[in-house]
């Protein structure tokens, strides 16, 4: 296998990677008010999160930073083309970043609730828009023959880019939903289960409509591929055990149907890393996006030496906050 | 038009995002350093500054991490021809970035900051050693990717005609990289112990917990004299590589339009805009020129005219020559400003061995207000950095004028000015409100806040 086929490949796990875990933050983010009545219960739900969202979101970084030193015309491409998008993603990243270390700094009921929607909103945009912006590497974008886009913002608004990111918002949401279900107890784990079903239906309906519109926009055939076939089975399991004892199957199953949208998005792509609508000749390659080989392997050693050690501590770092977070037994603020 | 405002968007939120930068790793560093006096002494007041200004750390690390993502995406968005131009160079160091030390510095801060009283003590404390090792790797690889812009050293340019890595190690030996790494490490640590020292004074001079910020505000001088004096040789060491590789920019720097030799230093001028190639130099120091850009008495430093027609020759038609006004009086803040913290701190030095740091009203109030000059310091190095290698976005491969993206107008680069803009006005509005309001309250007690009484095993308390 080639160099960048690899490359590919690795980017595509460290997508994925962001989202099966900074999914989960995702939908707490925007269901903690939902899911939690009171300011003690929407701490509680905060901080289920709290140790680990800053270390899942850095996923996000290295998935930029690697398409930017293993595929620079990709990274050039997409970045310049996404512009405004990309702006209001900073900003959703600005808004719920800042919020967890600053909600809870002052007694202020305003100043908490500001920050509570900083939180809502920041972390319903970014699924949605990152959404958008895969589903329109798939979709294609009119790029010219010098790989720069040549549409304006409202042309990033393809009808397949908007259900990809619904998709994705709605896959985060079930999957915050039964996060949240095995990381509490009582009424806010009764709360969260009986969200998950409830959105684990929705993300059914959205699902099979998004994999239909894929196999559309593939225009392969219909046969569905076997990760959108275990991407849809792994939803209904989220759903149905979302109900039950089973927190942890059911977060497992949303985990899996996450991982599962993401995948078979970039396993459509390939050879492909960003379609020209304008004419498919134009289309970003991993071959004519590629950093140089020297480069690539490079990065490989670096990859192959720390990746392990990364998955060690972040593995410890899950392990060790691994109960269930409950209030305190005397509310402190 | 689309290309001056991409300069001002990097220009703005890079100065932005590098006030929070120093304070995370000079902070991060003491912070572990009151934390190891705890570990060792057993202390409970140590325990209680560590928790004190462990909450300034975060609440300064949230912007410079929400900040920084901006860095990332901007070379994409606004500078996709330069993004494409040097990705099979530069984006390796980004990316190790991402792999060993963000990874390191945000699973270990969670870990730190969620594991009081979870955690073995002496694993609590790696954990915060960790964060500061993360820091401090995190600015290594943005300074190997910066220093390259600087001097590109170990690439060759590929049949396309992008730049690729041919010999790694290469940018991690350049010299532009060495020194200029040794220069923001220390230049972070200065900041963070002018802020632990304000933050000191501040509750000093009002007379309460006397003793425990007298404890920080020695641990800010005891680390800060010796860095600053390190700080202001490894300043000029790296004037002296930069005027081999990047004689403009030191040129510039002292306002030097013709040859000389030996050279002398101006302490000021008037004048010396664009165009104003004799502006009055007032104060002219002998030789001083010639020592702190070559390392010799009567050394020769080429002046900025026949450096323009040499770069003529070279790479053409064009006009080679930075910005004098801001290389000149950057250079000049940062030097003037890093003798004055020199001299405050060997004050407090001497204070400390008199055993009088408490009671000098004045030095104490100086060095409250002393926390604004690191951040001037720190805007006028990377001015003087980035500014003095203009025209070029890479030194002598690529210029600034043709690195934007073709794709993105200026109209969009004016509404998203405006967004970060706005944000991070809003951003610091909260910060400063945050760091003013944690750094003057109270010290808590020892356990109030750690949950320690509640038996081992017990639900965790609420952090966030």
């Amino acid at each position: 296998m080639q160099l960048h086929t690899i490359w590919f490949i690795i980017i595509s796990v460290f997508w994925i990677g962001f989202f099966v875990l900074e999914g989960f933050d995702f939908g707490v983010g925007v269901l903690h008010r939902v899911i939690g009545r009171d300011e003690t219960e929407q701490r509680v739900a905060i901080n289920t999160i709290g140790p680990w969202w800053d270390g899942n979101e850095v996923w996000l970084i290295v998935a930029g930073a690697a398409m930017f030193a293993a595929f620079p015309g990709w990274y050039a491409t997409l970045f310049s083309a996404g512009y405004l998008a990309l702006v209001l993603v900073l900003v959703a990243l600005f808004a719920r970043g800042v919020s967890f270390e600053y909600r809870g700094k002052r007694e202020s009921a305003r100043w908490r609730s500001g920050w509570s929607w900083a939180l809502t909103i920041g972390s319903a945009l970014i699924p949605l828009l990152l959404g958008v912006a895969f589903g329109d590497l798939l979709h294609g974008l009119p790029i010219n023959s010098n790989h720069d886009y040549t549409g304006n913002f409202f042309d990033l608004l393809t009808g397949y880019g908007l259900m990809t990111g619904v998709t994705l918002l709605t896959l985060s949401l079930l999957h915050g939903a039964t996060f949240l279900a095995l990381r509490t107890t009582g009424e806010l784990r009764d709360r969260a289960r009986a969200a998950g079903r409830r959105l684990g239906m929705l993300a059914i309906v959205v699902n099979l409509a998004w994999v239909i519109w894929t196999l559309v926009e593939i225009g392969g055939g219909t046969v569905p591929q076997p990760t959108q076939i275990f991407g849809l089975i792994a939803v209904i399991f989220a759903t149905v055990l979302a109900g039950g004892n089973n927190d942890g199957w059911a977060f497992s199953a949303s985990a899996f149907a996450i991982a599962a949208a993401v995948g078979q998005l970039f396993i459509a792509l390939y050879p492909n890393v960003m379609i020209s609508s304008t004419n498919h000749a134009y289309n970003l390659t991993v071959n004519n996006s590629a950093a140089g080989h020297y480069p690539l392997v490079v990065m490989t050693v670096v990859a192959v030496l720390l990746m392990p050690l990364v998955l060690l501590y972040q593995g410890w770092s899950f392990h060790v906050f691994h109960q269930r977070v409950t209030a305190p037994p005397a509310p402190t603020s | 038009m689309a290309n001056d405002l991409a300069r001002w968007q990097f220009a703005t939120t890079s100065i932005y995002h590098f006030f929070f930068v120093p304070v995370t790793i000079g902070l991060a560093f003491l912070v572990a350093i009151l934390q190891t006096a705890w570990y060792r002494t057993e202390d409970p007041e140590y325990k209680r500054m560590t928790r004190f200004f462990g909450t300034l750390l975060l609440i300064n690390v949230a912007i410079g991490v929400v900040t920084g993502l901006v860095q990332e995406f901007e070379f994409g968005m606004n500078w996709s021809t330069y993004s494409r131009f040097v990705g099979g160079v530069f984006g390796a160091p980004l990316a190790m970035e991402g792999l060993a030390a963000f990874f390191l510095e945000s699973t270990f801060l969670g870990l730190w900051l969620f594991g009081w009283d979870r955690l073995p003590k002496r694993v609590h404390l790696a954990c915060i050693w960790a964060v500061s090792i993360g820091s401090m790797l995190s600015a290594m690889f943005i300074l190997i990717a910066n220093s390259w812009m600087q001097h590109p050293v170990g690439y060759r340019i590929d049949k396309a005609g992008t730049a690729q890595l041919k010999n790694i190690w290469a940018l991690f030996v350049n010299p532009t990289f060495i020194w200029g790494y040794a220069h923001v490490i220390l230049a972070s640590l200065v900041t963070g112990c002018l802020v632990m020292l304000a933050v000191s004074a501040w509750h000093l001079r009002r007379r309460v917990h006397m003793e425990p910020f007298q404890r920080t505000a020695k641990v800010a001088l005891i680390v800060l004299i010796p860095t600053i004096v390190i700080q202001l040789s490894v300043g000029n060491q790296l004037g002296e590589i930069e005027n081999r590789y990047q004689p403009m920019k030191i040129a510039a720097a002292e306002a030097q339009w013709t040859n000389c030799k030996p050279c002398s230093f101006s302490a000021f001028q008037i004048g010396g805009g664009a165009n104003d190639k004799t502006p009055t130099q007032i104060i002219e120091i002998p030789h001083l020129l010639s020592v702190l850009a070559t390392g010799t008495w009567s050394g020769p430093v080429t002046g900025l005219n026949q450096l323009q027609s040499q770069y003529q020759a070279k790479y053409g038609p064009g006009n080679y020559v930075p910005d004098v006004f801001i290389q000149y009086w950057s250079m000049r803040v940062m030097a003037y400003l890093a003798s004055a913290i020199l001299l405050l701190a060997v004050w407090g030095g001497w204070l400390i061995y008199k055993g009088r740091l408490h009671s000098s009203r004045i030095f104490l109030w100086l060095s409250v207000w002393a926390v604004l000059t690191p951040f001037l310091m720190n805007t006028a190095g990377w001015l003087l950095t980035e500014s003095g290698r203009q025209p070029w976005i890479v030194q002598g491969l690529q210029k600034t004028a043709v690195a934007n993206s073709p794709s993105v107008s200026a109209s969009d680069i004016w509404i998203s000015l405006i967004v970060f803009v706005l944000a991070y006005v809003v951003l610091a509005v909260a910060d400063l409100g945050l760091m003013l309001r944690y750094s003057r309250r109270d010290l808590a007690d020892a356990d109030a806040e750690t949950g320690a009484e509640e038996p081992a095993g017990a639900v965790p308390a609420l952090t966030y």
